[in-house]
């Protein structure tokens, strides 16, 4: 994998848990109480699809940004 | 702005014995006057005490603040046992590792697929609490066994063992109410128990979440060890039905001894999803503030500087009051616009079976106040009898009649 990896947080779905907050803190914060990427593109980094695949709603996509295929929540 | 951690004299906490479910004044006299505040606990090192919504937020959630950093540390607590307190000893990354494997089981998508079965449960385990007749305990009866039930169907245990890993499980939540040599010796068979489990499904696979988690490590023994693989087990068994087992009588009788707010949820079941969040605000599940998080570096808290390697435990149950955050906080109401409670926690560690908790909450309160409209307290409130010596609190008993 060498390309960047894209960020999205559905907001209506988040229900402000943290998870992804503590364990990516350089990928996402807070912003009203709900999940906010801090950048929507990133090079790949373990603990952003970590906090994918730990969120309990499933608000946070992952994605691949040239082939459209999913990174995570798996 | 005040620096120095050893000025001030510290407090004994907790703040006496719980009451019921009623919440100590001093945490509202502390969220105006003295938000982080020093206190000593019977066991561990001295340590802060945040009791306003946002700095309990900031404790559990920042990375600044470690679990991890308690290995190895004198941990302020309410017992003489510091037990491994497995993934709730872990930060991320390599609470991640772990983490992830469970959470798919528990997203909110997942436990839908489960609400129909426990209705099924729920209404059944009603039926026959409708065939024992009136009076009847409703902690036997029904809030016993529905989580139970529960949480063996999705791991895969099998629920005729209950009295068993019951009785062991009360080792996790126990302070003083079990001594450190049964706690040890619970945990034991509990492990032992859970390895028994895990042995069957090695020689037949299962699709449940146990058979699950062995096929994840017997694919790959880097995702996690054959020890964490029972302790991993075994918590999420014990801890899978603990804390709703106790939290639902706890809501029942809050609605049975606020009778206004039991009829305005038997007017209108589609209330109750609000009202499982705003009594999971509400109700202060933990008997005290527990599991410090350390700072890992220095970290200025409101005015105060919590210096690098110093404990602060998060006072959740307060965090929830805070009038910052919650318009008439001490006031039951199910019409709140927002509620951002951190009833289930916060951060890395918030609660994994939150989901699977509130769906339960809310197939139990919508099935008892649709079945039972006329639903009341069998004897009067001061006789109920409350646990002690837990992390929790929560009703030996609750006989209702109908």
């Amino acid at each position: 994998m060498s390309g960047q990896w894209q960020v999205a947080v559905d907001r209506d779905r988040c229900i402000g848990s943290g998870l992804c907050a503590g364990t990516a803190p350089a990928h996402f914060a807070l912003v009203d109480k709900k999940s906010t990427p801090l950048h929507p593109l990133v090079d790949p980094d373990e603990a952003v699809t970590d906090a994918a695949d730990c969120c309990p709603v499933e608000a946070i996509l992952i994605t691949d940004p040239t082939t459209g295929t999913t990174l995570a929540p798996l | 702005m005040s620096t120095d951690s050893e000025l001030k004299p510290a407090r004994t906490y907790p703040f006496g014995d719980p009451d019921r479910l009623n919440l100590n004044p001093i945490y509202e006299q502390l969220r105006r006057t003295e938000p982080l505040t020093r206190v000593r606990l019977p066991y561990g090192e001295e340590a802060w005490l945040a009791t306003r919504y946002d700095d309990v937020r900031t404790v559990l959630g920042d990375a600044r603040f470690s679990r991890a950093a308690s290995v190895g540390r004198d941990e302020p607590r309410t017992h003489p046992h510091q037990g491994d307190s497995g993934m709730l000893a872990m930060d991320p990354p390599e609470h991640s590792r772990l983490r992830k494997l469970i959470a798919k089981a528990f997203t909110a998508r997942r436990v839908e697929t489960l609400r129909p079965r426990t209705q099924e449960i729920a209404n059944q385990l009603l039926d026959d609490m409708e065939r024992h007749g009136s009076p009847a305990d409703l902690v036997e009866h029904f809030a016993t066994p529905l989580p139970v039930t529960v949480i063996c169907e999705l791991l895969g245990v099998p629920f005729a063992d209950r009295d068993r890993f019951q009785l062991w499980s009360e080792a996790i939540i126990s302070t003083t109410s079990l001594t450190p040599q049964q706690i040890m010796e619970y945990l034991g068979n509990l492990h032992a128990y859970i390895a028994g489990l895990i042995a069957q499904r090695r020689e037949r696979e299962t699709d449940d979440l146990l058979g699950a988690m062995v096929k994840a490590r017997d694919e790959d023994n880097d995702r996690l060890t054959e020890t964490e693989l029972v302790q991993l087990s075994a918590g999420l068994l014990a801890a899978g039905h603990e804390t709703t087992v106790t939290q639902l009588p706890n809501f029942v009788y809050v609605l049975l001894t606020n009778p206004d707010r039991f009829a305005e949820l038997r007017a209108d079941p589609s209330l109750v999803p609000a009202a499982v969040d705003e009594l999971m605000r509400y109700v202060p599940l933990g008997t005290a503030a527990a599991f410090a998080r350390y700072a890992t570096e220095d970290v200025m808290l409101g005015d105060v500087l919590v210096r690098a390697g110093e404990p602060v435990l998060g006072a959740l149950a307060s965090a929830n009051r805070d009038d910052k955050v919650f318009d008439h906080p001490d006031e039951l109401d199910f019409h709140r616009e927002s509620n951002p409670h951190i009833g289930f926690g916060h951060g890395p560690h918030h609660c994994v079976g939150a989901q699977l908790a509130r769906m339960e909450l809310q197939v139990a309160l919508q099935t008892l106040v649709t079945r039972f409209p006329n639903l009341q307290l069998a004897v009067a409130e001061e006789e109920l009898p409350w646990k002690k010596g837990m992390l929790v609190r929560g009703l030996k008993e609750l006989p209702v009649r109908w």
